[in-house]
């Protein structure tokens, strides 16, 4: 059950191909074998958020996640958000609010945020709240990131009409 | 004392002092391009795990790691043996905290271990989960020792002693006896009495601790890339307990998960990691995860109180009495101590009020339990909670509003500078003003008829309030008149560079609180550029001026007073250089956003980088006799006074559900006073971030132990932290009372919240449970504490 396993995948819209251990995590992968480091390892258990990612469109935790079980998946870090520009303005909003002091958490917060605003084009306050539960943020006491996301939808409602 | 003048930088109109200008950095971390240290690979680096110790309490009788060595991969299994010759151990005490004891700490376990999860065994290997395979294979015969693990008994005659060399269990012992407590007592109108329970928590940091120890033996350098406050401490640290020369040893602080005072302390494990790449001579990297972090990172709090407070009949507070006990672990926490968050419980309590009269006696003990040290907010939200929870008991007992009593018990604004029964020294505060803005903000009165009316409908609200003093920008009072090398002086290096930009190398840290966005902002101000035009450097020994770092809320407060002064010596620079260039004098000619102009009219008459130009390149046509000095140094340290204090006043507005004992905080308010405001939003994003790790402590946080000794709770399932659903939306607003220590006049911000909060939250909910005749006062309060208070269960 060690022996390594072939996985093939798309991160980030770039085709991989790696041997790996059944055992590594797809957060393990992404930050050791391709380099992404904007996916972060907070807890290992798949409580705190930080390793949050984007498998086939849905967030997913990168800690509870094996590499193996990607094959054929769609993986999307902060870093690919981050070029292609989908998580632009919600960037932009946690930097003008200082939604971010450490910025451990800030890419799975983005990744979660970015997932509501796809199911939820204007949330409340509560609802946002309720999207970032599984999303820990030791330093901000969560006000400024949900004002944040809310700037956000707000602004994405206006820009559509 | 202060250098106001008339003309300081801080009030010209394009002074950047006062404006919420957003984090530079801020952006990097937002894409996802932060360096943090695990982000760090080096050539030839090796991983680091330990076999930890299962028992809280133990002798080691054998260690077999033949089965570890033997696993492909693995380069070293070590044990504290193999490490004698590379590092000393150490020991937490400090010389002004008299009769401070401790034992010696090695990088491993030497013979015995004293608490669960304390490091026995090292493993090197290719990777970290070869490592961890590796550990999982070693054979350690341990003895069980008896534990000791109940703070209250441990200096009983019949509890075995920890380190029997100590004599006995107690670490540090303070007492106070001012005035004359009793007759003040037997005189007064009221007396209250309370017992408390400060429960033991943690910091939670969502990076955990990771350090980088690369030595290379060819020039006897050590670097070391850590996620660490303070650098400088670090630097002296690793070359005085590994053996090397300070002048060799670089400490490379990049991006900072968050730290909260969690990352100011030595451990063994890290240590271990520095022997290690002396002994190997490669980079060795040792990344904590969470489960070792619970166990290993130190804790905070755990103190039992019992204390009394007598009031006068008209609500003024007269005395105070007081006795806490404080549950240290094995170990004084090197280098700092674990002796000083019960000195501060012991300073602090009932702070902003005048009573003279208070006897305290406070005890830290040892116990087989993890270490316990300073964490954001240090003694203080002990100190506040004890404080504002009597005052709030005695204006029910004597039937009066909790805000007027306070108002009634305050040092009068008149009667500054003020020195409290315990010694400390107020400069000015404004807790009065904080107050009142306090109240009106919050609408008391409106919410005081909101919550009769709903209490006529079973609903149960409750208001509570904290007016809390918080110590900021320490003078060497703090670690240097105990002998350890922590700095509490900083400096800042700033420089002009041939653009015409501004390069500022300060001593301060920063962990995501903004430090370099507020030191750009007042070495703008002071040079007379835009702050976009200044590249803040800090976390680099080899390149920033000796400072402390990051601790006791300093930031601002030292180190912004040294860039402010830095940066006025380069203004002088620069106008002499320009006066000579313009053939004018200096004081006919000012800086404006990059621009050298006429000081009257403010004509445009070079542009900064030009003037860099010339400088730099063309030496060769500067008049005769001028030799421009475009970089300039200035050291701060606060002298006039030991502590800058911060003063703040904050409310919180609860809901019990009395079937279930859940609490929901619905608002919370501060109005706080940190001197002079750099960077308004940063100081709410401090105030609300320190509020909810306050709030995380009344409610929800706290590392439990069994009889054993064994933490039952050391993970993120079971640990809870505050997560955004619970967390209320939280006003700050400001009084403004500059220091005059400094010309800057800020005031440390960063702990006042966490300082503040516990407090507030047990008045509030001890008010909504009014009508039930019960109060509670053992943290955290949870639904079952309350519904036991509520006699439900």
């Amino acid at each position: 059950m060690t022996a390594p396993i072939i996985v093939t995948l798309t991160v980030n819209g770039e085709p991989v191909n790696r041997a790996v251990e059944p055992r590594l995590t797809l957060a393990d992968f992404l930050r050791d074998e391709l380099g992404l480091k904007g996916t972060h390892v907070g807890c290992e258990h798949g409580v705190c958020g930080a390793c949050t990612v984007h498998l086939n469109g849905a967030t997913v935790r990168g800690c509870l996640t094996f590499a193996v079980q990607c094959e054929g998946a769609e993986v999307e870090t902060v870093e690919g958000g981050t070029d292609s520009g989908r998580l632009k303005d919600l960037q932009d909003e946690f930097v003008a609010r200082n939604a971010l002091q450490c910025g451990y958490c800030t890419p799975g917060m983005l990744l979660s945020a970015a997932e509501l605003l796809e199911q939820n084009p204007a949330p409340s306050r509560d609802e946002i709240r309720e999207h970032l539960s599984g999303n820990y943020c030791r330093c901000t006491g969560y006000q400024a990131i949900v004002d944040a996301i809310e700037t956000t939808a707000r602004k994405r409602v206006e820009l559509e009409r | 004392m202060s250098d106001r003048s008339a003309v300081s930088v801080l009030d010209t109109p394009n002074s950047y002092i006062g404006r919420s200008v957003s984090r530079p950095n801020a952006k990097r971390l937002a894409q996802g391009r932060a360096t943090y240290v695990d982000d760090i690979m080096l050539p030839r680096m090796v991983h680091l795990a330990f076999c930890r110790s299962p028992y809280a309490h133990a002798e080691i009788l054998s260690i077999d790691g033949t089965a570890a060595l033997a696993l492909p991969g693995v380069l070293r299994v070590v044990t504290m043996a193999d490490l004698q010759d590379y590092c000393t151990p150490w020991v937490g005490v400090l010389d002004h905290l008299k009769g401070i004891k401790s034992a010696p700490q090695w990088p491993l376990a030497n013979g015995k271990v004293f608490f669960q999860g304390e490091p026995v065994v090292a493993i090197v290997a290719s990777n970290r989960a070869i490592a961890e395979d590796a550990a999982d294979l070693i054979e350690v015969d341990y003895k069980e020792l008896p534990p000791v693990t109940d703070a209250e008994t441990a200096l009983d005659p019949d509890t075995p002693v920890i380190h029997p060399e100590l004599g006995d269990n107690l670490c540090f012992e303070r007492s106070i006896d001012s005035g004359d407590v009793d007759a003040a007592f037997a005189s007064a109108a009221v007396v209250v009495e309370e017992s408390f329970h400060f429960n033991r928590h943690t910091a939670v940091t969502l990076e955990p601790r990771s350090i980088i120890c690369d030595y290379n033996p060819a020039d006897e350098n050590l670097t070391l890339h850590m996620s660490v406050q303070c650098p400088h401490m670090s630097k002296h640290l690793y070359a005085k307990h590994l053996g090397l020369d300070e002048n060799k040893v670089r400490v490379i602080c990049k991006d900072i998960g968050g730290s909260f005072g969690l990352k100011i302390h030595t451990y063994s494990d890290e240590m271990a990691a520095g022997a290690l790449t002396v002994m190997l001579g490669r980079p060795v990297k040792f990344i904590a995860d969470r489960l070792e972090s619970f166990v290993t990172d130190i804790h905070a709090r755990d103190h039992r109180v019992t204390a009394k407070m007598a009031f006068a009949q008209d609500g003024e507070v007269t005395a105070v009495e007081m006795d806490d006990i404080t549950g240290i672990g094995p170990y004084s926490v090197y280098p700092r101590s674990s002796g000083i968050e019960m000195n501060q419980v012991v300073n602090l309590t009932a702070g902003p009020y005048k009573h003279l009269n208070y006897r305290v006696r406070a005890r830290a003990v040892f116990q087989n339990k993890g270490v316990m040290c300073q964490y954001r907010g240090v003694g203080h939200p002990i100190a506040v909670a004890v404080g504002e929870a009597l005052v709030d008991k005695g204006a029910a007992a004597l039937g009066m509003d909790p805000a007027e009593v306070r108002r009634r018990s305050f040092i009068p604004d008149d009667a500054y500078p003020y020195t409290s029964p315990s010694g400390a020294i107020y400069e000015r505060q404004s807790h009065r003003q904080s107050l009142d803005k306090l109240v009106t903000i919050m609408d008391y009165e409106g919410l005081r008829r909101e919550q009769r009316a709903l209490r006529e409908r079973g609903v149960y609200r409750g208001i509570g309030f904290a007016s809390l003093i918080e110590v900021t920008n320490p003078s060497p009072a703090f670690y240097g008149v105990g002998g350890a090398r922590i700095a509490s002086q900083d400096g800042c290096t700033i420089r002009l560079d041939p653009t015409g930009g501004i390069t500022c190398a300060t001593g301060v840290t920063e962990q995501g609180q903004g430090t370099e966005t507020i030191i750009a902002q007042i070495a703008a101000s002071a040079v007379g550029v835009a702050p976009g035009q200044v590249r803040v450097i800090t976390g680099d020994t080899d390149v920033v001026p000796y400072g402390g770092g990051t601790w006791a809320s300093r930031g601002a407060g030292i180190g912004g007073e040294a860039a402010l002064q830095a940066g006025k010596e380069l203004r002088r620079n620069i106008l002499e250089v320009a006066g000579a260039i313009l053939q004018t004098a200096p004081e006919n000619l000012d800086v404006r956003d990059g621009m050298i102009v006429d000081a009257k009219g403010f004509n445009e008459r070079m542009p900064l980088a030009e003037l860099g130009r010339l400088v730099y390149f063309r030496g060769d046509t500067l008049p005769d006799g001028l030799q421009p000095e475009l970089v300039a140094t200035k050291h701060y340290v606060s002298r006039s006074y030991p502590f800058a204090f911060t003063n703040a006043a904050h409310a919180c507005l609860a809901e019990v559900d009395v079937e279930t004992g859940l609490v929901s905080l619905l608002k919370y308010w501060v109005v706080e006073d940190c001197g002079t405001v750099i960077n308004p939003l940063l100081v709410a994003e401090q105030t609300r971030g320190g509020v909810v790790q306050g709030i995380g402590a009344a409610l929800y946080e706290e590392c439990l132990y069994s009889p054993e000794g064994q933490m039952i709770n050391g993970s993120m399932a079971d640990y809870l932290v505050p997560m955004a659903a619970e967390m209320p939306e939280i006003y700050v607003d400001h009084v403004t009372t500059p220091t005059e220590t400094s010309e800057l006049g800020a005031k440390g911000v960063g702990e006042a919240g966490t300082a503040g909060a516990p407090g507030a939250v047990m008045n509030a909910i001890n008010d909504a449970l009014e009508p039930f005749d019960t109060r509670l006062s053992h943290m955290p309060f949870t639904p079952d504490k309350i519904l036991r208070a509520l006699g439900k269960t």
